[in-house]
C-alpha cells in the first residue's frame, strides 16, 4: 500500500504519496516533478541522481522515498536563488563545464556539498570528491577548473562579508 | 540561391569568440527536458522482454497470461510490426529492434508490454512465456571466421568477392583499398614488421539511457519525443516499420544526454510506438542501464593484422592491413571505415588494406565517434613506433617523414587538399610536452589519427523578429554546444550582437529533412546552410533598403548589420543614413512583409582532420595499474567557431579513448552472456582517474566553407588507443598489442618477458 511521505524539499514542506518499494529518485520525478534530478543507472554507480538528504550527499536512486519522511532534500532545483545562480552554477556555465548537461546536476549538487566542507580544496581533493560522478562529454578537466575558480570566488565573497559584518 | 562553399580569409567578429551557450542555464538548474524528462496525459508505462541466450530459436510466445494481467494494456512481439513487402535494411532495423524468430544476442527484444504503471508492466514480462532452442554461439571474431564456427545466418555469402562465394559463412562483407604494389613496395624495405593487434568492444558509455514516449492516435497520426541524434532518420525509419506516412508521424528532439553516436540508430523507439497503437494510449518507455549494455551500443571488438616496411633513413615502403571487425549479428560496414582510414595519415606509395564484417552473438555494432578508426590506429600507430624503434628514429620523425600533405593520394582514395597532420605533428614535436623530464617508472608514447569528418543534408530557417532579432531554425540535434556555434554563424553573417540570435532546433513537421548529427557534421552542414539562409534574408533586408530609399538595391550593400546606401548608380546615395537590422525589421509590414531567409542543401567539401597526441603514463609494475600523468591533444580543427566547446571535443574524445585503452571491454562468459553490463564492472574514467587535458587548436581553413569549418568531434578520440599503447610498451619494455591494457594484461605481458 501507499505510504504518505511529508520531507522539506529545496526549503520547502512537501507530501507526496509514493509505493514502499519506490526510490526515492522515482518518488522525486514522478511524484515531486523534480525531474533535474536524473536517471543514469539506477545503481548507485554514475551519481546523475545525486541529492543531499539532511546535508548529507546520496544517490537517490538507492534511498527509497519513503525515507524521506521528516527529512531535508536539496537538489539541484534548490541551487539558485530566484533568478541569481549559483556560483557553482555561474563558474559550470563560464568554464563550459558541460556539454550534454545530464550528469550537470548530480555534479552541482556533489561540488556544492564537497565545498561546504572544505571551502579550499585542492585540484586532487576536487577530484577523489567527484569519482562517484560520471561524465563521459567533458574529461573532468572543465568540471574541476570550475569547481575551483567558483570555490575560489565563494571564498572571496564569504571574506567580503565577514569584513563588511 | 546557390551554396557558397568557397573560403575566403576575413577578420571575425563573432566567430571565434567563446561566448556563454544558450541553453546553459536550463542545463545548470535542472530545468532542461531530456528524453525521459517528458510526459504526456494518460500515459502507459512501456517494458521490454529480453532474450536470456546468446543464440537461440524463438519456437513460441505465449503472452496470454500477461495480456489478462490488470493493468496491462498491450503487449507486442513481432507479429505486430510489418513483415512483408518491406525495405530489407528496415527490416533488418526492425529486427534487432524486436526479434523474429531468432534471438541473436543476450538482451534480444522478444516482447514488449504497456501497463498502467512500471511495476505492473514488469510483472507481466515475467508473465510471457517464450519456448527457446537454445543455438550454438559465437562471440569472438577471430573464432566467428573459423570454418566450423557455428552460422548466425545461414544465407550469409560474403558480398564483395568475385565470384560470390558458394558457401555461408559469418563474413558479411569483403572491401579492399589501396593503391601501387605492395609486394614491390616491400622489397625497397630494410626492416618488415608483421603483427597481430585486438581491440575489445567498448560501449559510447552515454550517462542517459535510451527514452522515448510515443502517441499514436486512432486518426493514424502520432508524436514522438525522444532522445536521439537524428529525429528526421528516427522518423523516416519508425514510420517505415510502423506502415505510416512519414509525414503523418511528427518526432521531437528531447536535449540529448549523450550520443557518441549510439543515438543514431533505432532501439525502443518502434517499439514504443507500436505498443502507443496497440494500446491507443501515449506510452513511455526508458531503458535502464542493464538493458543499454546489453542491447544497445557497442563499437566493434577487433583483430587486426599489420605488415609495414621502412628504409634505414625512415621512409615507410609499403604497409597492408587486413581488418577483421565483429558488427554483431548483422552486416555493417566498419571494417570498411577501419579498413579506410587505417592509413590515412601517410603518403604511401604502395598500401593496401582489406576489411571484412564478421557477424558474431553480440549487439548490433553501430558508430561510436570515429568509428572504427580507433582501432584500425591502435594497430598502425603501434607499428609505427617499433619501425621507429628499429631503425633508431624518434617516433616522431618518422611520423614527420611519412605524414600525408596536400596533394597526396589518400589510401582510401582521395587526393587530399590542405590537411593538418604535418602540422599538428609539428606543433607535437615543439609543445612544451616533450620537453617535460618524466618521472620514475614514467614514459611518454605519442600516436596521430584521422577522421573523414561528414557534410550531407541541411535545412535551415531564418526568420527577423520585428525588433531586429534573429532566430536559427535548424534540423539537426545540438550534442553539445551546436546552439552556440550556430548563433555565432548567424550572428557574424548578419552583423548583429551573438545575444540577439537565438537557435532552436525543429520538430520533424517544421522543417525539410535533416541528416543526423553524426561523421562531426552538425556544425559543419548547419552552419553553411544558416550562411545560405542569412545571405537570402541580408538580400531581401537590402530590398526592402532600396524600397525605402527608392535606389536600385544594387546600390545597397549589407555591412555591420546595417544596409548602406553606396554610390554606384546615382550620386549622392551614401549621404542617406544607414538603416538597421531593426529598422527594416520595424517596418517590415509596409515593405513586403515578415523577412526570412531559408536553405537547402547537401553540405558537400567537408574538411578531413587530423590529430596528434601525446601522453606520459605511469605503470606500477607489481599491479599492472597504469595512470595517466599528463595529456596533449593537438587537431586541426579548421575554423573554432567556438573554441571552448572546441576544447572540449578534444578533451572528451582523448577521455574516451583512455577509457577504452585502459578498461572499458565487454566480457562475456563462455555462455555467450554479458558480464559486466552496468557501470561498476564496465569502469568508465572517472574525475579521479584522469589529469588535466591540455589542448592545442589548429585552424587550417577548409577551402570548401565560407568560414574555414571542418568539423571536430571525432578525431580526439582515435588516437589515444595507440598514443596510450606506446607509452606503456616504453614503460614496460614490451609491445602491448590488446587492447584494453587493462592491469591483469599488463602483468600477462611482463611475466611474458
Amino acid at each position: 500500500m501507499s505510504v504518505l511521505v511529508s520531507s522539506k524539499i529545496n526549503g520547502d514542506d512537501i507530501e507526496f504519496v509514493c509505493e514502499p518499494d519506490e526510490t526515492l529518485l522515482d518518488a522525486l520525478r514522478d511524484r515531486v516533478g523534480l525531474t533535474g534530478v536524473k536517471e543514469g543507472c539506477g545503481t548507485g554507480d554514475c551519481g546523475a541522481c545525486s541529492i543531499t538528504l539532511d546535508g548529507a550527499l546520496v544517490c537517490s536512486c538507492l534511498v527509497l522515498g519513503a525515507e524521506a519522511e521528516g527529512r531535508k532534500i536539496e537538489t539541484v532545483e534548490g541551487m539558485a536563488d530566484g533568478d541569481k545562480l549559483h556560483p557553482l552554477q555561474q563558474k559550470f556555465l563560464e568554464h563550459a563545464a558541460l556539454q550534454c548537461g545530464i550528469c550537470t546536476p548530480g555534479f552541482l549538487v556533489a561540488s556544492k556539498t564537497l565545498l561546504e566542507k572544505n571551502p579550499d580544496p585542492t585540484e586532487e581533493e576536487v577530484r577523489y570528491a567527484l569519482a562517484g560522478n560520471l561524465c563521459r562529454c567533458t574529461g573532468y578537466d572543465k568540471i574541476v577548473r570550475a569547481v575551483l575558480d567558483a570555490a575560489k570566488q565563494m571564498r572571496k565573497t564569504a571574506k567580503k562579508g565577514k569584513t563588511n559584518g | 540561391m546557390g551554396k557558397d562553399t568557397t573560403f575566403k580569409a576575413r577578420n571575425f567578429n563573432s566567430v571565434g569568440t567563446r561566448p556563454l551557450r544558450p541553453d546553459g542555464i536550463d542545463k545548470v538548474t535542472g530545468r532542461a527536458r531530456y528524453g525521459a524528462d517528458f510526459s504526456m496525459p494518460g500515459q502507459l508505462q512501456g517494458c521490454i522482454l529480453r532474450s536470456p541466450h546468446a543464440h537461440a530459436s524463438i519456437k513460441s510466445i505465449d503472452t496470454s497470461k500477461a495480456e489478462k494481467l490488470k493493468g496491462v494494456k498491450a503487449v507486442v512481439t513481432r507479429k505486430d510490426f510489418i513483415t512483408k513487402d518491406a525495405d530489407p535494411a528496415l527490416l533488418t532495423v526492425l529486427d534487432n529492434c524486436m526479434a523474429g524468430k531468432t534471438a541473436f544476442y543476450d538482451g534480444h527484444a522478444v516482447a514488449a508490454v504497456a501497463a498502467i504503471d512500471a511495476k505492473t508492466a514488469k510483472k507481466a514480462l515475467q508473465l510471457i512465456k517464450v519456448e527457446y532452442k537454445v543455438l550454438k554461439h559465437v562471440t569472438d571474431v577471430d573464432e566467428a571466421i573459423k570454418p566450423k564456427a557455428p552460422l548466425i545466418d545461414k544465407k550469409c555469402f560474403t558480398s564483395g568477392v568475385d565470384p560470390k562465394p558458394s558457401k555461408a559463412s559469418n563474413i558479411a562483407a569483403r572491401s579492399e583499398f589501396g593503391h601501387g604494389d605492395v609486394d614491390k613496395g616491400f622489397e625497397k624495405a630494410d626492416v618488415i614488421i608483421e603483427r597481430n593487434y585486438k581491440t575489445g568492444q567498448s560501449h559510447q558509455g552515454y550517462i542517459e539511457p535510451h527514452a522515448c514516449v510515443a502517441s499514436y492516435s486512432p486518426d493514424g497520426t502520432a508524436d514522438m519525443w525522444v532522445c536521439t541524434q537524428g529525429h528526421f532518420d528516427f522518423r523516416a525509419q519508425c514510420a517505415g516499420i510502423l506502415g505510416m506516412d512519414a509525414s503523418k508521424l511528427r518526432v521531437t528532439s528531447s536535449e540529448i544526454g549523450g550520443g557518441f553516436g549510439g543515438k543514431t540508430h533505432l532501439w525502443i523507439e518502434p517499439v514504443t510506438l507500436a505498443l502507443s497503437r496497440k494500446a491507443n494510449r501515449p506510452v513511455k518507455l526508458v531503458m535502464t542501464r542493464d538493458e543499454v549494455f546489453r542491447a544497445s551500443g557497442p563499437t566493434s571488438a577487433t583483430s587486426i593484422d599489420v605488415k609495414m616496411g621502412v628504409t634505414k633513413d625512415g621512409t615507410i615502403t609499403a604497409a597492408e592491413a587486413e581488418l577483421r571487425y565483429t558488427s554483431g549479428p548483422y552486416a555493417g560496414s566498419w571494417a570498411r571505415l577501419g579498413a579506410m582510414t587505417a592509413f590515412a595519415c601517410y603518403d604511401l606509395d604502395h598500401v593496401k588494406t582489406v576489411g571484412l564484417e564478421v557477424l558474431v552473438n553480440r549487439p548490433k555494432t553501430t558508430a561510436y565517434r570515429a568509428p572504427s578508426a580507433p582501432m584500425a590506429a591502435f594497430a598502425v600507430e603501434s607499428m609505427v613506433d617499433e619501425l621507429a624503434e628499429h631503425i633508431g628514429m624518434s617516433a616522431v620523425d618518422l611520423r614527420i617523414k611519412n605524414a600525408a600533405k596536400e596533394g597526396t593520394r589518400a589510401s582510401y582514395g582521395p587526393v587530399y587538399g590542405p590537411i593538418g597532420i604535418g602540422p599538428t605533428l609539428e606543433a607535437a614535436k615543439n609543445h612544451p610536452h616533450m620537453k617535460v623530464k618524466l618521472g620514475k617508472n614514467q614514459s611518454r608514447g605519442m600516436a596521430c589519427g584521422f577522421w573523414f569528418n561528414f557534410g550531407g543534408q541541411s535545412c535551415t530557417d531564418l526568420n527577423i523578429g520585428p525588433d531586429g532579432s534573429a532566430t536559427i531554425t535548424v534540423g539537426t540535434i545540438d550534442v553539445g554546444g551546436a546552439r552556440a556555434s550556430l548563433a555565432l554563424v548567424v550572428a557574424e553573417e548578419l552583423g548583429i550582437p551573438y545575444e540577439r540570435v537565438k537557435a532552436v532546433i525543429a520538430d520533424t513537421g517544421s522543417l525539410g529533412h535533416n541528416d543526423m548529427t553524426d561523421g562531426s557534421r552538425g556544425t559543419f552542414a548547419s552552419s553553411l546552410s544558416a550562411i545560405d539562409s542569412c545571405r537570402m534574408a541580408i538580400a531581401e533586408l537590402r530590398n526592402r533598403a532600396a524600397q525605402i530609399w527608392e535606389i536600385d538595391a544594387d546600390d545597397v550593400i549589407w555591412e555591420n548589420g546595417e544596409a548602406k546606401a553606396i554610390s554606384k548608380g546615382a550620386a549622392g546615395n551614401s549621404n542617406r543614413e544607414p538603416l538597421s537590422l531593426a529598422n527594416l525589421a520595424q517596418s517590415a509590414h509596409k515593405t513586403g512583409g515578415p523577412i526570412s531567409g531559408h536553405s537547402q542543401i547537401v553540405a558537400d567539401g567537408a574538411g578531413v582532420s587530423f590529430a596528434t597526441h601525446i601522453c606520459d603514463v605511469e605503470v606500477d609494475k607489481e599491479t599492472g595499474q597504469t595512470s595517466i600523468v599528463r595529456y596533449t591533444v593537438i587537431q586541426d580543427a579548421g575554423k573554432a567557431v567556438h573554441p571552448t566547446y572546441v576544447e572540449g571535443q578534444f578533451q572528451g574524445g582523448a577521455a574516451q579513448g583512455i577509457g577504452w585503452a585502459l578498461n572499458e571491454e565487454y566480457i562475456y562468459g563462455d555462455d555467450g552472456r554479458l558480464q559486466n553490463p552496468g557501470f561498476l564492472d564496465y569502469r568508465i574514467p572517472v574525475c579521479s582517474d584522469l589529469p588535466m587535458i591540455d589542448t592545442q587548436i589548429l585552424e587550417i581553413p577548409n577551402p570548401n566553407h565560407p568560414y574555414g569549418v571542418r568539423g571536430v568531434g571525432e578525431t580526439s578520440i582515435v588516437p589515444p588507443l595507440a598514443a596510450i599503447g606506446n607509452a606503456i610498451s616504453n614503460a614496460i619494455g614490451v609491445r602491448m598489442t590488446q587492447v584494453p591494457m587493462s592491469p591483469p594484461r599488463i602483468l600477462a605481458a611482463l611475466n611474458q618477458e
